[in-house]
């Protein structure tokens, strides 16, 4: 079975961040939270490959930090 | 008690404040901080007088700009200010950040082997200024004079009559070219009724210098929301005289003033430094913005530095921007001044220059942007980038808490001859020289120190003649242009002794490369050809646009 990859792929990292951010900086929390859900679903698609995006999402959940108790 | 004494210099009288009429000077300098005693220098050191005007009589106070990247050390090298820079300063290569508790990422600047410069040293603007003041007063081209602030500028076909007010009252003076690098709050943009376009940035962050014996290691610590200081950022840095540079971002809410007051300060870095004794040196209360003027260069009036352009703090990108402007335009302003080039060189100071403040605008709002995100989408995406980097490669490469200010490649200048023969992009026409070891005339030392402010032929020869027919290409130009042999051989004016000249520039029995007067490569070729770069010299004075 494929595995998702975690190695350096993208060339560009600045760049793309500051499309990522570009997008979705005007939009409020609820708005937000569905940009990154149909970005989500569109890169799902690019992958192609129902188990390794799956494994993504076991991934993300499991790189959840823990919030800080006293964070403000 | 600071580590530091600042110095104070006298003012001298001068007969320009009895006249009736302003005195005439060739260029007037605006500000005597790092740009404008650095510009001074090397106009000076090109054969030009210059007069430099400063409201006050001291150094920086406070660190300031603190990281001086390797460009700014070459371009100080030159400027023969590279060994005490070198031995004042802290040299540092890796850079740590942490999120939270733990270090998500790291990074090592250690540059190859083989240059004189390193990546980065960490010393304070002041200690930078007054070096550069002790050998201003020693160049008989440069007068300085303190305690004079500029109060009016009226531009003129032929230059800028400026009015100032000294302890000798006021008076004027009529300068052919006024430079005004008076910094970000410039007075003579405002004076000029001139815009700064771009972005502030809605965040405050107390800087501070501390004084303390600490074994941190010298290095760049950056901290996402650390226990000490919750939900912010924080960066720690070292300087000379065991003094730290600490940021702390306190938020756009913060009061500038609340937070300056020593109540506020001390029980945030007691946070973080624990119980270990330190005093405060400097204490300030910054809002960043990255913006620029539309252009740099105003008829008779020209803009370095600050005054010019502003970015935010992370990448190191205002005070090495700044030297790095003044390395561009006082060969220019000296060619001019000499009659050699046209008027219309010093456009191509505006071309090169805001290229390069745009690149260095870029990359110090995308970093801002990542420090102190806006908005509820761009703060999750770099909260997310930040959990998977404690576990994924590819997400340390988002991590972006500035990122290395490296010297602009002028590519699409008009002075640039395109390449028509066959090279590696590295070093395209428009790039800085790299440095690399040689030998000359038997003794150890450095290709830059070769280039020094000079025009410079670097010539691999393919056979004895072509070198000759080069130096004789050159010899009826407006220029003195010194052309030098290169190779591996011990019969080479510039021997390459390690073979990495060779491989840095690709070097071919045949290549041929001139570098202009600021170190930045302006043509070359696989063979000599007396024509191309005769044609080649003109074009980078502005002379001929082929």
């Amino acid at each position: 079975m494929a595995t998702v990859r975690t190695d350096v792929r993208l060339q560009d990292h600045d760049g793309t961040y500051a499309e990522i951010v570009e997008a979705c900086r005007d939009l409020d929390e609820t708005r937000a939270l569905r940009f990154f859900a149909r970005l989500a679903l569109l890169l799902a698609n690019q992958v192609g490959d129902d188990g390794l995006v799956r494994e993504a999402v076991r991934l993300a959940r499991e790189s959840e930090a823990p919030t800080p108790a006293s964070s403000g | 008690m600071g580590t530091y004494t600042y110095p104070r210099f006298a003012y001298r009288p001068t007969p320009d404040a009895t006249w009736g009429t302003p005195a005439e000077h060739e260029t007037v300098v605006v500000g005597a901080g790092p740009v404008g005693l650095a510009f001074a220098l090397d106009l000076a050191r090109r054969g030009r007088r210059v007069l430099l005007l400063d409201d006050d009589d001291t150094v920086s106070i406070g660190s300031r700009a603190i990281c001086w990247s390797k460009r700014t050390l070459e371009i100080m090298d030159r400027l023969g200010l590279g060994d005490r820079l070198l031995a004042k300063g802290v040299t540092w290569n890796v850079g740590r950040v942490f999120f939270r508790e733990r270090e998500i990422y790291r990074f090592n600047l250690l540059p190859e082997p083989g240059h004189r410069m390193p990546a980065f040293v960490n010393l304070q603007q002041y200690y930078f200024e007054e070096y550069e003041v002790d050998a201003a007063e020693r160049e008989p081209g440069i007068e300085i004079r303190w305690k004079t602030r500029v109060v009016g500028v009226e531009p003129r076909d032929d230059g800028v009559l400026v009015a100032v007010e000294s302890p000798q009252g006021p008076y004027r003076l009529h300068a052919q070219y006024l430079i005004a690098c008076d910094g970000a709050k410039s007075a003579i943009r405002r004076m000029l009724g001139l815009e700064f376009r771009g972005k502030v940035f809605e965040d405050r962050f107390l800087i501070t210098d501390v004084h303390m014996q600490a074994d941190y290691p010298a290095e760049r610590w950056f901290w996402f929301e650390p226990p000490f200081h919750r939900g912010q950022s924080a960066l720690l840095h070292k300087q000379a005289d065991n003094v730290w540079r600490i940021d702390l971002q306190l938020g756009w809410q913060a009061d500038p003033e609340e937070e300056k007051k020593p109540e506020r300060v001390i029980p945030r870095l007691r946070a973080m430094l624990g119980e270990r004794p330190f005093e405060i040196e400097w204490v300030s209360v910054y809002t960043f913005q990255c913006r620029r003027l539309e252009r740099f260069r105003h008829g008779r009036v020209i803009f370095a530095g600050d005054s010019a352009h502003q970015v935010s703090p992370f990448g190191a990108r205002g005070g090495n921007g700044g030297i790095q402007d003044i390395d561009n335009l006082a060969w220019k302003l000296a060619l001019v001044l000499a009659g050699s080039a046209p008027e219309s060189l010093l456009d191509t100071y505006d071309i090169e220059r805001i290229h390069a403040a745009d690149e260095n605008i870029l990359n110090s709002t995308r970093s801002t942007d990542f420090i102190t995100p806006k908005g509820a989408g761009p703060r999750a995406l770099r909260d997310a980038v930040l959990e998977l980097s404690e576990h994924f490669d590819f997400a340390r490469r988002f991590v972006n808490s500035g990122r290395l200010s490296l010297p602009a490649v002028y590519d699409g200048s008009p002075l640039n001859t395109p390449d028509t023969d066959s090279f590696p992009a590295a070093m395209r026409p428009g790039s800085p020289a790299i440095d690399a070891p040689v030998e000359v005339a038997g003794q150890r030392g450095w290709f830059l120190h070769v280039l020094g402010g000079d025009w410079v032929v670097l010539h691999m020869p393919a056979a004895q003649e072509d070198l000759a027919r080069l130096r004789q290409a050159v010899a009826e130009l407006p220029v003195d242009v010194r052309v030098v042999s290169a190779g591996v051989d011990p019969g080479h004016e510039v021997v390459d002794v390690e073979g990495l000249l060779t491989r840095r520039y690709d070097l071919a029995p045949g290549t041929t490369y001139l570098f202009r007067p600021d170190q930045h490569v302006a043509a070359r070729w696989r063979r000599a050809d007396a024509a191309a770069l005769r044609a080649a010299v003109l074009r980078a004075m502005g002379r001929e646009s082929a």
